[in-house]
């Protein structure tokens, strides 16, 4: 009974991530009635160019950067690596708001440049677009080269040591081998983020020079209401994702550097100009991603108790929406790692599916389809619940999978024979074993819906926006204390909920 | 008695074939080389690997196609017996009611019944991991003895363990077995452990496992493969 409940519930969960995928993206072929103007090709230009010179210039910076981290040691170099992975977790409005308290027009820096006389370059437009893209993501690219380096056997570098190699000789034969395997795929997976990356276009970009593809559906959309229109760039949009998505799929996966027997690097880092570069490295990029977030959090701070009582409806909202969209995309993953596990990769192909769209696609779509019945406006928050945990399956999935993977390795056997039911399973054993991984995979999901500026703002009107839809509606008036205050909220809560699940679910495993 | 008829075994690296029988009460050696298939052999009689052809029958009734759970077996592997963050009792209950429900004071009874003469009663509430090696494993015996099937596969469990404790855990197992008059078939690859412990012995080699024979009488007069896999 039990186990036909959940097969019964595989099929559901698998039905519902298909008819998510294919329901929206058939109503936006269905609709797609109009050819593309001069504009819509200036936005895929500009799409395609702003996410390949994000992506380049990302992991360009964090190639020397992830180098100076993996081979100096000094006081708070675990900080600063944790540090690499908040931005991940950051709203980008907030990166946006952040960016815009140093590099805006009333910024730190413009105000530094008044005094001196000097007028600097407006940081809306392009150039904008590309900083904020590589505020977010160099620290991931940081992340994952980190990943390669350390990836490394020591054996190697020892072995460089003895044939006397020298720096320039060292990267070219140890180092440079592993950014060939390493540094396409993280190119690749910002490329992809920046792809789809809405919520930066929206506020920074703009104008015929600096509309993105997911920026052109919302205008079709909200301002001159041209279904039609909006959903044949929806169908652009879905091309270019799919075209980016087979890409990736060519790129190699594994490194290929062989296993190492985890000695301790015994070779010394480089000293003189090498030592003085790195640290400076370091320094800038502390700076850099520091700097704004600080000044952000020092003006916001400020007005959080004199916000406008509007704020707290929209962040109770985006809790709510937050809290179920991690809940949904949690059960969904761990119902698809399981059936992975038994049946073989076509559930993690399954589970993979929202890689194939763009959560301005997906909204399109469900528009279209919600239109002609009720007001749109009316599912607001059900849309964006369902479009959030449809979205963030993929990086829940990839966070259980591995330790679920493992508890079957381990426990699978007495699992069978003692023939515990899915309930005592996973009370007994998943549970308790599984709720580090859980809690993680909760408060990622939750910050990741919490922060999202994306399907929210096709629905809703003014009464059922969430806290950065409202945030964007600040900055849109220039009313930038309103929203640094209400971005430090936003931030408070992302990562509150996020620790919440995290530290939690931590005790105790 | 326990049949296994013309049992095939394929996987993408080996193949195996056996025929044999064995009765309850009598406690069997599976003895061979690493990678002969002993531990597949005991996958396909606990129903944890599907045989390509061929049948396992006890007391008539054909097991070949039933879930684990359903087979008269009981089974230790080689680790991961108890589930580390329960406690040494609530193991024993899982075992005993598959998690449905709350524990009855039958239950209790029952779980306290078993762990007493594997000398653990003061030891109910720790979990595996505050266990010494030995009463980890006698922990593990107990399960065994409170689900009371009459067929006990062990996939070398005490492999872990010193030689004087391996040999206090056989004759425990020994022990066991005589109350319960289960069948015992045990997965080796220490000659010494089926001399000491086994009333027959059957020895898998290339795919291929033979008869059983008497224990002594394998050892006294050992055939060409096993002279070569005891190196004499």
């Amino acid at each position: 009974m039990a186990r036909s409940a959940v097969s019964l519930t595989l099929v559901g969960v698998t039905a519902v991530l298909g008819l998510l995928l294919i329901g929206p993206l058939a109503a936006v072929i269905w609709r797609a009635d109009q050819g593309l103007t001069a504009l819509d090709i200036e936005a895929v230009r500009f799409t395609l160019w702003q996410a390949a010179l994000s992506a380049s210039l990302s992991v360009a910076l964090a190639v020397p950067l992830a180098r100076a981290l993996y081979r100096r040691r000094f006081y708070g170099r675990g900080a600063i690596i944790s540090l690499l992975g908040a931005p991940f977790l950051l709203p980008a409005i907030v990166a946006v708001l952040a960016l815009l308290s140093v590099f805006g027009r009333v910024g730190l820096l413009a105000q530094g440049a008044a005094m001196l006389g000097l007028t600097l370059p407006s940081i809306y437009g392009a150039m904008g677009v590309i900083l904020a893209h590589v505020f977010l993501n160099m620290p991931f690219a940081v992340r994952l080269l980190l990943l390669g380096w350390q990836s490394i056997p020591s054996e190697r570098f020892r072995l460089a040591q003895s044939l006397g190699f020298g720096p320039p000789a060292l990267f070219l034969h140890i180092e440079l081998p592993m950014l060939r395997l390493v540094a396409p795929g993280a190119v690749m997976a910002i490329f992809m983020i920046c792809l789809s990356s809405f919520a930066v276009a929206l506020t920074l970009g703009g104008g015929p020079r600096a509309t993105t593809v997911e920026l052109s559906i919302y205008q079709a959309l909200r301002f001159d209401f041209n279904l039609g229109a909006a959903a044949a760039l929806g169908l652009l949009q879905s091309t270019l994702c799919l075209a980016a998505l087979g890409l990736a799929a060519l790129l190699p996966m594994q490194h290929g550097f062989g296993i190492g027997l985890d000695r301790a690097l015994a070779l010394g880092p480089p000293k003189g100009w090498r030592a003085y570069a790195d640290f400076a490295g370091i320094f800038c990029a502390t700076v850099f991603l520091l700097l704004p977030l600080g000044v952000l959090f020092y003006t916001g701070l400020s007005g959080i108790g004199s916000l406008p009582w509007v704020i707290w409806p929209a962040a109770a909202r985006s809790v709510g929406v937050a809290l179920c969209a991690a809940f949904l995309a949690c059960f969904a993953a761990l119902i698809l790692a399981k059936a992975s596990l038994r049946y073989g990769r076509f559930y993690e192909g399954v589970a993979m599916l929202p890689l194939a769209t763009s959560s301005l696609v997906l909204g399109t779509g469900l528009f279209l389809i919600i239109h002609p019945f009720f007001s749109p406006a009316r599912a607001a928050l059900s849309v964006t619940i369902l479009t959030n945990g449809f979205l963030s399956l993929p990086f829940a999935f990839r966070i259980l999978l591995p330790d679920l993977r493992r508890l079957y390795a381990d426990y699978g056997h007495q699992m069978t024979l003692y023939d515990l039911g899915p309930w005592a399973a996973f009370r007994f054993v998943i549970w308790p074993r599984m709720r580090p991984a859980i809690g993680f995979a909760l408060g990622v999901t939750a910050a990741i819906s919490m922060g999202d500026l994306g399907v929210i703002t096709l629905f809703a009107n003014a009464d059922g926006t969430t806290l950065p839809m409202m945030i964007a509606r600040l900055l849109g008036a220039y009313k930038m204390q309103e929203a640094a205050s209400a971005a430090l909220l936003l931030v408070l809560l992302s990562f509150g909920l996020f620790w919440l699940f995290d530290s939690r679910e931590g005790k105790d495993a | 008695m326990l049949k296994v008829e013309n049992l095939r075994l394929e996987q993408s690296d080996f193949s195996l074939d056996a025929t044999f029988s064995a009765n309850a009460g009598e406690r069997l050696a599976i003895l061979g080389p690493s990678g002969a298939g002993k531990s597949s052999l005991l996958a396909a009689l606990g129903g944890f690997l599907a045989p390509t052809s061929g049948r396992i029958l006890w007391e008539g009734q054909d097991l070949t196609n039933l879930p684990p759970a359903k087979r008269p077996i009981s089974f230790l592997f080689q680790d991961q017996n108890l589930f580390a963050h329960l406690s040494v009792e609530d193991n024993l209950w899982l075992a005993l009611s598959a998690g449905k429900g709350r524990k009855t004071p039958e239950q209790q009874e029952k779980i306290l019944a078993a762990l007493e003469p594997m000398g653990l009663s003061a030891y109910g509430a720790r979990r595996p991991g505050s266990l010494s090696g030995g009463q980890a494993a006698r922990a593990a015996l107990a399960m065994v003895l409170l689900r009371a099937r009459p067929i006990l596969l062990l996939d070398e469990p005490f492999s872990a363990l010193g030689p004087g404790l391996k040999q206090e855990m056989l004759t425990l197992v020994q022990e066991v077995a005589a109350q319960t008059q289960a069948l015992v078939l045990l997965v080796t690859h220490q000659p010494q452990d089926a001399i000491d412990f086994a009333t027959l012995t059957l020895f898998l080699d290339q795919g291929h496992a033979s008869c059983p024979q008497e224990t002594g009488a394998f050892f006294a007069e050992p055939s060409a493969i096993l002279k070569s896999y005891l190196g004499k």
